[in-house]
C-alpha cells in the first residue's frame, strides 16, 4: 500500500511538472501582459510600462522566470497578484468557501436525486417514468447554464420577487438564512443541469448491474426485490460513480464559472476569469497548479475507495 | 420587483440610524463641528462592472480604482462639472491674483487647511504633500503618471500649512494634474518600500469615507468618515459592488439590489426601457471619451489625405448612431468634448455621399481593380480594421462601415483581438493598420493633449508618449507648444480652436460620436452628477444622500 501510494506521489509531481511547464508557456505566448491595461491610462508612455515592467521582473528571460517562480512555489510561496499584491493563496482562500458553499450543495443535491432518478429509470425501465427521466436529461444536458440563470432570475425575482436577482449575501447581513436564501437559485440551476448527467450514469450502471447473473441467483433465492435491489445492484451500480465523483472534485472547488457571473457569486471560476482578463500571471499559475492537484487528488482517491470497496480491484 | 429581504433590512437600519441620530444631534457638540447636516445615515450600493483592486492612488491602475480614490482621498484642489477649480485640502484654489503662482507661471505657495486629518487620526499637513510628491518622483517606485509632478523642484515647507515648490518650466495643465494627484499620508510609509507597503492594502486618506472591508472579487465596504473637513459625508455607508455582466447588473439595478449603476452604465438598447422604470432616475451623462476610426499613419494607404477623407466621406455616421447606439451619443467632429470651455463648435460637418467620396479617389488617382479593389502605385486600398473582441456594438459598426467603404472601392478585413493583446505593442507600437475605437486625450479639464499628437510623442517613431498613430504635423506641434505655456483660459482657447480645425483637416481619426452614458439610480438618491472632468461617477461621493 505505501509502495503503492508512494509511487502515485512521484507519478503526481511529474505530472505537475509538466502542468506548470506547459501553463508557463502558453501564458507568456500570449500577446499583451499584465501591462497592457495600462496603456490607455492618460500620460502613460512606453518607457514608464518599460519600467514598471522592469521592477516586475517581467523582462528577465523565461526560463529564470518560470525558475524562480517553482523555487518558490516549492518553499510554500505562491507568488503575490499583480493586481491588489496580496498572496496568491490568501485570494484563492478567499474565494473557496463560497465555492465550496455553491458546488457543494448544488452536487450533492445533483447526486441524490439524479441517482434516485437514474436507479428508478433502469428498475423501471421503458415506462413513463424512465422516458420522462431521460427526455429531462436530454433537456438538462442541452439547457446552456445562463440561459437557465437568467430565466431562473426574471421569474423568481423580477417578475415574482421572491428570491434575491443574485449575490452571495445582502450587505450588512450575512447570517445564514440569508446566505441561503441566496443560495436557492444558484445551486438549484446547476443542479438542474449536473442532475442529467447523474441520472444517465446511474441509469446506465445499474442496467450493467441488473443484467448480470448474480442478480438472478439472489432473485432465484427469494429475496424480495427490495432486499435485491439495495443490497446488490445498488452497491455495484455504485462503484463506476466513485470514479465519476472522485473526478468531480476539481469541479466542486474550481467553482461553475457561468454560474458565478449570471448570479454574482464571488467563487473560484469567477476569479479565474477575471486573472486571464487582466493576465494576472501568478493568480493564473497558482489556479492551474490548485486544479492540477485537485484532479490528481481526486482520481488517487476516488481509486482507493474502489479499491476499499470492491474486495476484486487490487492496487498496484 | 420588490426585494423583501433588502427592504427588511434598510427599514429597520434606517430606523436605528435615525434614533441614534436623534440622539446625537439632541447632544451638542457631539460628532464635531464639521457634522452641521446631522450624523450620516444611509446607505448606497454602488454597481460596478470592473473591480476597483489598487488602493494606492500613485500605482498604475485603471478608472475603476479611481472609484474608491475619490472616496478615500482628497487631492489639493478638485474641478466642478462646469470646469471651475474648487479647494479641497488646500485653504483656496492658488491662482496668479492671490499669488499662489507667479506671473511666469514657475513658482507655487499652497495654503493648506490645518483642520484636516488622516483617517487614523494623525493631522494633515505640508509634510505629506511633500512627501506625495517626492514619492511620484522616486525612480524605485511604481508610479502611475509623472508628468508634471516631475517638473517639481525645490520644494520647501514653509509651515505645516503652507508649503511652496518651483517648476522647471511652465507648464498649464498643472493646477489640472493637481486636481487628480491624492495626497498621502507619509506616516504611512516611513521605513518602508513604497511598492509593497501594507498601506496599499490597508489605505489611509482624508476623505469622506473610510476603507472599511473588502471581500475580493465581490464587494467594497466604505463607511463614514465623521471628521471630514468639508461638507458631507451624508451617507454612513458605501457599498462598492463588483458585478462583471452588464446584463446581470441591469437586472439588479430593476430588482433594487443596487442603488446605482456606475461603470459601465446601462447599454443603449436598454435606454429606452430603463427610462420608463417607475422610482427610477435614468439621465444621459456626457463623457471625455470619444468613438473613432485611428489611422496608422505609417501605413502607405493612409498617406493620402483623399484616401482619409473619402473614407470618412463614406463613413455612415448617422446610421451608426441611430441604428446602433439609439440615438444616444451625440455626432462630433473633434477630440474635445462638448462641454468643454475649449470646444470648438464650427467645424465643417461631415457629409454621408458615397458619390463624392468615389470622385474624390478617382481624381487622386485610385484607380479600381479587377476585384473592384482600389489601386495606386502598387499599393491596395486594402486594410485592417481591428478592435476588443467581444465588443458586439463595435463589431456591428464595424461590419457598417465594412459595407459603406466597400461601394467606393475598399477592403477592410475585421481582425479583433481580446483587450490584453490590442493594449499591448499592438497598440503602442504602432502593429494596426486602424482601430476602431473609445479614447480619451484629454486629462480632466484641461485641454492639453500634447501628449497624443506631438510630433516626437510617436513611440513607433522613437518618441515617447501616446500619438500611436505617429501623427505629424508642425502647425500642431506650434500650437500645442503654446497653449500648454500659457495660463489664461481666454488666451488659450484661440490656440486649442484652431488645433482642432487643423486636426478636423487632417483627420488623422475619423471622429464618430462623443460618448454618452447612461447612469441609472433609485429615485430619492441625491447627489450623482455627471462631471467630464473626473474619470468617474464617485468623485462627489461625499455630497450623495437620500432624500
Amino acid at each position: 500500500m505505501t509502495r503503492y501510494l508512494l509511487s502515485r506521489f512521484w507519478q503526481s509531481l511529474v505530472l505537475l511538472l509538466l502542468v506548470s511547464v506547459i501553463g508557463f508557456l502558453v501564458l507568456n505566448l500570449m500577446p499583451g501582459g499584465p501591462l497592457s491595461q495600462y496603456t490607455r491610462t492618460p500620460g502613460m508612455t512606453r518607457e514608464m510600462l518599460d519600467r514598471i515592467a522592469e521592477q516586475m521582473g517581467l523582462n528577465r528571460p523565461l526560463p529564470v522566470q518560470y525558475a524562480d517562480w517553482a523555487w518558490n512555489l516549492v518553499q510554500g510561496d505562491w507568488g503575490k497578484s499583480y493586481r491588489d499584491g496580496r498572496p496568491v493563496l490568501t485570494i484563492i482562500g478567499d474565494h473557496l468557501f463560497a465555492t465550496l458553499l455553491l458546488m457543494g450543495v448544488s452536487t450533492f443535491f445533483a447526486m441524490i436525486i439524479g441517482a434516485w432518478m437514474g436507479i428508478r429509470s433502469a428498475v423501471r425501465q421503458g415506462s413513463l417514468f424512465d422516458h420522462s427521466a431521460t427526455v429531462i436529461a436530454m433537456v438538462g444536458f442541452s439547457v446552456p447554464t445562463f440561459w437557465l440563470g437568467l430565466i431562473a432570475i426574471f421569474i423568481f425575482s423580477l417578475w415574482l420577487g421572491w428570491l434575491p436577482a443574485g449575490n452571495m449575501y445582502t450587505v450588512g447581513d450575512g447570517s445564514v438564512r440569508d446566505i441561503a436564501v441566496h443560495l436557492i437559485l444558484p445551486a438549484a440551476t446547476l443542479a438542474l443541469v449536473s442532475v442529467a448527467t447523474w441520472s444517465q450514469y446511474m441509469r446506465t450502471a445499474t442496467l450493467d448491474v441488473i443484467s448480470q447473473d448474480f442478480v438472478r441467483t439472489a432473485r432465484a433465492k427469494g429475496l424480495t426485490e427490495r432486499r435485491v435491489l439495495m443490497k446488490h445492484i445498488v452497491g455495484n451500480a455504485v462503484v463506476p460513480m466513485i470514479t465519476l465523483a472522485g473526478m468531480q472534485l476539481p469541479t466542486l472547488l474550481g467553482g461553475a464559472l457561468v454560474t458565478e457571473t449570471v448570479f454574482t457569486w464571488p467563487g473560484m471560476g469567477r476569479l479565474f476569469l477575471d486573472s486571464l482578463g487582466y493576465q494576472d500571471y501568478p493568480v493564473i499559475m497558482g489556479l492551474l497548479m490548485f486544479s492540477a492537484m485537485l484532479v490528481l487528488a481526486g482520481n488517487l482517491l476516488a481509486d482507493l475507495a474502489i479499491a476499499f470497496i470492491d474486495p476484486r480491484i487490487r492496487l498496484d | 420587483m420588490t426585494d423583501t429581504t433588502h427592504f427588511t433590512i434598510s427599514r429597520r437600519r434606517t430606523l436605528m440610524l435615525m434614533g441614534a441620530a436623534g440622539l446625537t444631534s439632541a447632544v451638542p457638540g457631539l460628532g464635531g463641528a464639521a457634522l452641521a447636516q446631522g450624523a450620516p445615515s444611509g446607505q448606497v450600493i454602488i454597481g460596478f462592472s470592473q473591480e476597483p483592486t489598487v488602493f494606492n492612488p500613485h500605482m498604475p491602475h485603471i478608472e475603476v480604482d479611481d472609484g474608491i480614490h475619490y472616496a478615500i482621498y482628497d487631492p489639493l484642489v478638485d474641478v466642478d462639472p462646469d470646469g471651475i477649480f474648487y479647494p479641497l485640502l488646500a485653504a483656496e484654489v492658488p491662482t496668479i491674483e492671490n499669488g499662489g503662482i507667479s506671473e511666469d507661471g514657475l513658482e507655487w505657495r499652497i495654503k493648506l487647511r490645518d483642520d484636516a486629518r488622516w483617517h487614523d487620526g494623525t493631522p494633515f499637513t505640508a509634510e505629506d504633500v511633500k512627501f506625495t510628491l517626492d514619492l511620484l518622483n522616486d525612480p524605485d517606485f511604481r508610479a502611475w503618471r509623472r508628468v508634471g509632478t516631475e517638473l517639481v523642484r525645490d520644494i520647501e515647507i514653509v509651515s505645516p500649512t503652507e508649503i511652496a515648490w518651483r517648476l522647471e518650466q511652465p507648464y498649464a495643465p498643472f493646477l489640472a494634474i493637481l486636481a487628480s494627484t491624492f495626497i498621502v499620508p507619509k506616516h504611512a510609509f516611513e521605513g518602508v518600500d513604497p511598492n509593497e507597503a501594507p498601506f496599499n492594502n490597508a489605505p489611509i486618506g482624508t476623505g469622506a469615507f473610510k476603507l472599511k472591508n473588502r471581500v475580493p472579487g465581490d464587494h467594497i465596504e466604505l463607511e463614514a468618515n465623521t471628521h471630514y473637513f468639508g461638507d458631507g459625508p451624508y451617507l454612513e455607508r458605501a457599498v462598492i459592488k463588483y458585478i462583471p455582466d452588464m446584463t446581470v447588473m441591469y437586472t439588479q439595478f430593476k430588482t433594487g439590489d443596487i442603488d446605482m449603476l456606475a461603470l459601465q452604465w446601462i447599454t443603449p438598447d436598454h435606454y429606452e426601457e430603463a427610462r420608463n422604470l417607475p422610482d427610477r432616475v435614468v439621465e444621459i451623462a456626457g463623457n471625455p471619451y470619444f468613438e473613432s476610426v485611428q489611422f496608422n499613419l505609417e501605413r502607405p494607404q493612409f498617406k493620402d489625405a483623399a484616401v482619409r477623407q473619402a473614407l470618412y466621406l463614406a463613413l455612415d455616421k448617422q446610421s451608426i448612431i441611430e441604428a446602433l447606439n439609439y440615438g444616444v451619443p451625440p455626432s462630433t467632429e473633434t477630440f474635445m468634448p462638448r462641454e468643454s470651455y475649449y470646444y470648438n463648435d464650427s467645424l465643417p460637418a461631415h457629409e454621408f455621399d458615397i458619390d463624392k467620396a468615389n470622385a474624390l479617389l478617382d481624381e487622386a488617382g485610385w484607380v479600381r481593380g479587377a476585384d473592384g479593389v482600389r489601386e495606386k502605385d502598387g499599393v491596395r486600398l486594402a486594410f485592417r480594421n481591428s478592435t476588443t473582441s467581444g465588443n458586439e456594438l463595435r463589431e456591428q459598426t464595424q461590419q457598417f462601415m465594412q459595407q459603406t467603404w466597400k461601394e467606393i472601392g475598399v477592403e477592410m478585413e475585421i481582425s479583433n483581438l481580446p483587450p490584453a493583446v490590442v493594449w499591448g505593442d499592438f497598440w503602442s507600437m504602432g502593429q494596426f493598420d486602424t482601430m476602431l475605437v473609445g479614447l480619451g486625450v484629454l486629462a480632466g479639464p484641461d485641454p492639453d493633449c500634447s501628449d497624443f499628437f506631438r510630433s516626437d510623442a510617436s513611440p513607433a517613431l522613437g518618441g515617447t508618449g501616446q500619438n500611436y498613430w505617429a501623427y505629424q504635423n508642425a502647425e500642431a506641434d506650434d500650437l500645442l507648444a503654446q497653449g500648454a505655456s500659457l495660463f489664461s483660459p481666454e488666451e488659450r482657447r484661440p490656440l486649442y480652436l484652431r488645433l482642432q480645425e487643423v486636426i478636423r483637416e487632417d483627420l488623422p481619426f475619423l471622429p464618430i460620436y462623443q460618448y454618452a452614458v447612461i447612469p441609472g439610480r433609485k429615485a430619492g438618491l441625491e447627489g450623482p452628477h455627471g462631471n467630464i472632468n473626473n474619470r468617474i461617477d464617485t468623485w462627489n461621493l461625499r455630497s450623495w444622500r437620500w432624500v
